[in-house]
C-alpha cells in the first residue's frame, strides 16, 4: 500500500516536472552578421534580449552569428533544431531554402524566416515595411539638401533594396522635384571599408545627404567626418555622428519576436506571412536631429501619422518610372504583390538598375 | 661592454621525424592556449574544448557534416599540392572553385526537366572544364609572359567572384524568384546522390578521396610526377635534364583547376542545390592551409582537412552552447597556423644568444676578425 502511494507521488511529481518543462521555450536565432554590426543583426539581437527581459525564465535563447548564406546555414539551423529549440528565427533572405529543408525534418519545431517569400506547415515569414520609414526619411533628405544630389549606398539589387530606394526617392521628390538620388552598389551587406569608399565617391559627385542600405554605420561616420548630413538605416545610428545624423529608418522586431515566442508558449502558433510597418510599430524613424527646421519636422510627423492611420500609402499614384512613363495612375496604388517584386526605378533615381 | 641579442641559426641537420611531428606539436600548443583562453573568458577549459572539438562529432550526423566540408577541401588541396610540389604558387583554387560552381550551375539549369541522373555527367564535366579554363588563363600568362602566378591567380579570384555575382543577379536568376539573386532550385536528377537519405553527405567525398589517391600515385609512381617534383626541387636541373617546364606548368595548373572546379560543381549540386551569391566559405584559401598543415602528404591532407573542417563546426557549437563569439573560429585557425609555422621554423633553426663586443675603440679590422 505504501509502495503504491510512493508510486503515485512519484508519478504526480514527474507529471508536474513535465508540465513545467512545457512551460518554457527555447528560442534560437541565426544571424547573418556580427551582433555588434550596429545595423541589421544588432536590431534582431536587441529584440532577442527584449524577449528574455519580458518572459524571464519562461524563455531560453541562443544565437549563432555571422552564419554564411551557403551550405553551412543548413547545418546551423538543423543543429539548433536538434538541440531542442522550439522556435527558430532565421534572419536573412539567404536562409530561405535551408530553413525549409530543415523544417521538413523537424515538423514539431516552429521556424520564422525574415524577408523570404516561401512558407510551409511550420515555417512562417516576417518582414518590416521599412519602405514606409524610407519615404519619411526621404522627405527629410529632400528638404535638407542644398546641392540637390543625395547619395545612396546600396547592397544588392533585390526587391527589398529597390523598394527602399524608390520609397526614399519618392519622399525626396515630393518635397523637392529638382533633387536626384544617386545610387552606388557595393555588392555586400557588411563591409565598412567598401561602404566608406562608396560614400566618398558620392560626396565627390556633390551629394550632401547620404543614406545607405548596408549593415554598418560607416556611411554615417564618413558624413560626420566630411561635414555633410546622413540618414541611418536598421537602427538609430545617431551615436556615430551627432551632427551628421538627421534620422534613421529603423526596425523594431520586438513586437514580432515577443508575440511569436508567446504563441509557441501558449501553443497557439500558426504559420503566417507577416508584413508589419509603422502601424504595428515594427518600422519607425529615429528621433529627428535639431538641425531640421520645425516645419519640416511637423510635416514628417504628420505624414507618419497619416501612414499609421492608413489615409495615405507610400506608393500612391501618380508614379512615373525613370523614362517618364506613368506606372501608377492617380488614385491607384501599388499592391503588396507589386512591392514584393519591385524591379524598376521610379523617376528621380540617377543611374541604371543593374540587371540582365 | 657586452650586449646580447638573439639570432636564428640553421641547425646542422633537419630532423625528418620532427618535421612530421610539428603539426602535432602545433595542435597541442593550440589546445593549451585555447584552454587558457577559455579559462580567461570564464568557462571551464576542458568543457569548452570538448564542446569545440569533440561534441560536433558525437553523432553520425556530425561526421556526415564533417564529410561535407572535407570533400571540397580535399579536392582543392589535392590540386594545390601538385602545384606547390612544382613550386607553382597557385592561390587561385578559390576562383577555380567558384567558376566550377558557376559553370556547373549553368549546366544544371539546362536540365530542369531531367528525370535521369545521367545528366550529372555533363554537369560535372562542365564544372570541371570551367575550373580548368580559369586555371588555363594563369598557365597561359605564366608560360607566355612569365606573369607571376601569385598575382594573376589572386586577381582572377576577384574576377570569378564578380562573374558569379553577375550571373546570379542576371542570366541565371530564377525567373519566378521575385528578383532575388538566386537561381531556380536544381531538380533531383541534377543533384549528387546522397550516401544515406538521413544525412546531407553525398558522393563528392569519394571524388575527393579518389582524386587524392590518383594524384598521389601520379606524383610518386609516374614519369610526369617525377618531372614535376624535380622542377619544384631544382628548376635549373629540370631544364638541364631537358624537362619541358612549360608543359609541366600547364599540366599542374590545369589539373588543379579541374579538381577545384569539380569541388565547386559538387557544392552547388550537393549541399546547396542551387546557385546563390556565396557558394564558398573560402574553401580555396583554407585548402592552402590544409596542404601545408598536411605536409603535402596524402594521409596528412586527409587529417588536416578534417581538422580545419572541425574548427568551423566547433565554432558554431561554442556559440550555440556557451554563447561565445564567432571570432573564436578564426582565432583557433590562426593559432594553429601560427604554431605550425613557429614549430617548423624552430625545427630547422635554433635560437642562439649572441654576445657582441660593443667597444668603440676596437678597430674595424679587429671587428672583422672577431666576426670571422
Amino acid at each position: 500500500m505504501k509502495s503504491l502511494k510512493t508510486l503515485v507521488t512519484a508519478l504526480t511529481l514527474s507529471a508536474t516536472v513535465m508540465a513545467q518543462a512545457a512551460d518554457n521555450v527555447k528560442v534560437g536565432f541565426v544571424y547573418v552578421g556580427p551582433t555588434g554590426d550596429a545595423g541589421w543583426t544588432y536590431s534582431h539581437d536587441e529584440a532577442r534580449k527584449y524577449v528574455v527581459d519580458q518572459l524571464g525564465d519562461k524563455v531560453e535563447t541562443s544565437y549563432v552569428e555571422s552564419v554564411a548564406e551557403g551550405a553551412d546555414a543548413e547545418r546551423v539551423i538543423r543543429n539548433l533544431a536538434a538541440k531542442g529549440h522550439d522556435l527558430i528565427f532565421t534572419t536573412s533572405f539567404g536562409y530561405m531554402n535551408p530553413t525549409l529543408k530543415v523544417a521538413k525534418r523537424f515538423p514539431n519545431v516552429k521556424f520564422e524566416h525574415a524577408t523570404g517569400y516561401k512558407q510551409s506547415k511550420n515555417v512562417g515569414t516576417y518582414m518590416a515595411r521599412a519602405y514606409q520609414a524610407r519615404y519619411l526619411t526621404g522627405l527629410v533628405a529632400g528638404k535638407m539638401t542644398k546641392s540637390n544630389v543625395i547619395g545612396y549606398v546600396a547592397s544588392f539589387p533585390i526587391p527589398e533594396v529597390i523598394r527602399g530606394i524608390n520609397a526614399f526617392t519618392k519622399g525626396v521628390r515630393e518635397v523637392n522635384p529638382d533633387a536626384t538620388v544617386k545610387v552606388v552598389w557595393v555588392s555586400t551587406w557588411y563591409d565598412p571599408a567598401k561602404e566608406r569608399e562608396a560614400a566618398e565617391t558620392l560626396i565627390l559627385q556633390k551629394a550632401d545627404v547620404l543614406t545607405q542600405h548596408t549593415d554598418s554605420a560607416a556611411v554615417i561616420q564618413t558624413a560626420e567626418a566630411k561635414g555633410i548630413y546622413a540618414i541611418g538605416y536598421h537602427s538609430d545610428m545617431s551615436a556615430y555622428g551627432s551632427t551628421a545624423h538627421l534620422t534613421s529608418a529603423v526596425h523594431d522586431w520586438r513586437p514580432i519576436y515577443l508575440a511569436k515566442t508567446k504563441a509557441v508558449l501558449n501553443d497557439t502558433w500558426t504559420k503566417e506571412d507577416i508584413w508589419y510597418g509603422i502601424k504595428e510599430g515594427v518600422t519607425d524613424i529615429a528621433p529627428l536631429n535639431d538641425a531640421i527646421p520645425a516645419d519640416v519636422k511637423a510635416m514628417v510627423l504628420a505624414k507618419k501619422a497619416a501612414l499609421k492611420a492608413g489615409t495615405i500609402r507610400v506608393f500612391d499614384g501618380p508614379i512615373k518610372d525613370q523614362s517618364g512613363v506613368e506606372k501608377v495612375a492617380k488614385g491607384a496604388s501599388l499592391s503588396d504583390g507589386d512591392l514584393k517584386g519591385f524591379g524598376w526605378y521610379v523617376e528621380g533615381v540617377d543611374g541604371k538598375l543593374p540587371k540582365s | 661592454m657586452f650586449n646580447t641579442s638573439l639570432k636564428l641559426e640553421k641547425r646542422p641537420s633537419d630532423s625528418q621525424t620532427m618535421s612530421y611531428l610539428s603539426p602535432l606539436l602545433a595542435i597541442i600548443l593550440t589546445l593549451i592556449c585555447g584552454g587558457i583562453l577559455f579559462a580567461l573568458l570564464g568557462h571551464d577549459p576542458l568543457e569548452a574544448l570538448y564542446t569545440f572539438f569533440i561534441s560536433p562529432l558525437t553523432d553520425a550526423y556530425g561526421w556526415a557534416e564533417l564529410g561535407i566540408k572535407v570533400a571540397p577541401l580535399l579536392l582543392c588541396a589535392t590540386g594545390l599540392m601538385m602545384c606547390f610540389k612544382a613550386k607553382i604558387w597557385n592561390i587561385g583554387a578559390e576562383g577555380q572553385f567558384i567558376m566550377g560552381g558557376l559553370g556547373g550551375s549553368w549546366a544544371a539549369l539546362q536540365f530542369l526537366d531531367a528525370t535521369s541522373s545521367w545528366v550529372l555527367i555533363p554537369i560535372m564535366l562542365t564544372g570541371m572544364a570551367s575550373g580548368l579554363v580559369w586555371a588555363a588563363i594563369t598557365a597561359y600568362l605564366k608560360t607566355h609572359f612569365k606573369a607571376n602566378e601569385i598575382l594573376t591567380t589572386i586577381m582572377l579570384n576577384y574576377i570569378a567572384v564578380n562573374a558569379l555575382l553577375w550571373a546570379v543577379h542576371g542570366p541565371l536568376k530564377d525567373p519566378q524568384g521575385f528578383n532575388f539573386p538566386e537561381s531556380a532550385l536544381f531538380v533531383d536528377a541534377t543533384l549528387l546522390p546522397l550516401i544515406s537519405d538521413d544525412y546531407r553527405l553525398n558522393i563528392s567525398i569519394f571524388f575527393g578521396l579518389f582524386a587524392l589517391v590518383a594524384v598521389w600515385t601520379l606524383m610518386s609512381r609516374t614519369w610526369v610526377g617525377y618531372q614535376i617534383q624535380v622542377l619544384g626541387e631544382d628548376a635549373k636541373a629540370a631544364r638541364y635534364a631537358g624537362f619541358k617546364e612549360n608543359q609541366l606548368t600547364w599540366f599542374a595548373l590545369l589539373t588543379c583547376g579541374a579538381l577545384a572546379g569539380l569541388a565547386g560543381v559538387s557544392e552547388v549540386t550537393g549541399p546547396i542545390g542551387q546557385l546563390i551569391p556565396s557558394i564558398s566559405p573560402g574553401y580555396g584559401y583554407a585548402a592552402i592551409i590544409v596542404v601545408f598543415l598536411g605536409r603535402m602528404n596524402p594521409i596528412g591532407l586527409v587529417f588536416a582537412s578534417m581538422l580545419l573542417a572541425l574548427t568551423y563546426m566547433g565554432g558554431e557549437m561554442v556559440q550555440m552552447e556557451m554563447a561565445l563569439p564567432k571570432s573564436l573560429t578564426g582565432l583557433f585557425q590562426g593559432m594553429l597556423l601560427f604554431f605550425l609555422l613557429a614549430c617548423d621554423l624552430l625545427i630547422s633553426y635554433r635560437v642562439v644568444l649572441v654576445k657582441k663586443v660593443l667597444d668603440k675603440k676596437v678597430s674595424p679590422s679587429a671587428t672583422i676578425d672577431a666576426a670571422s
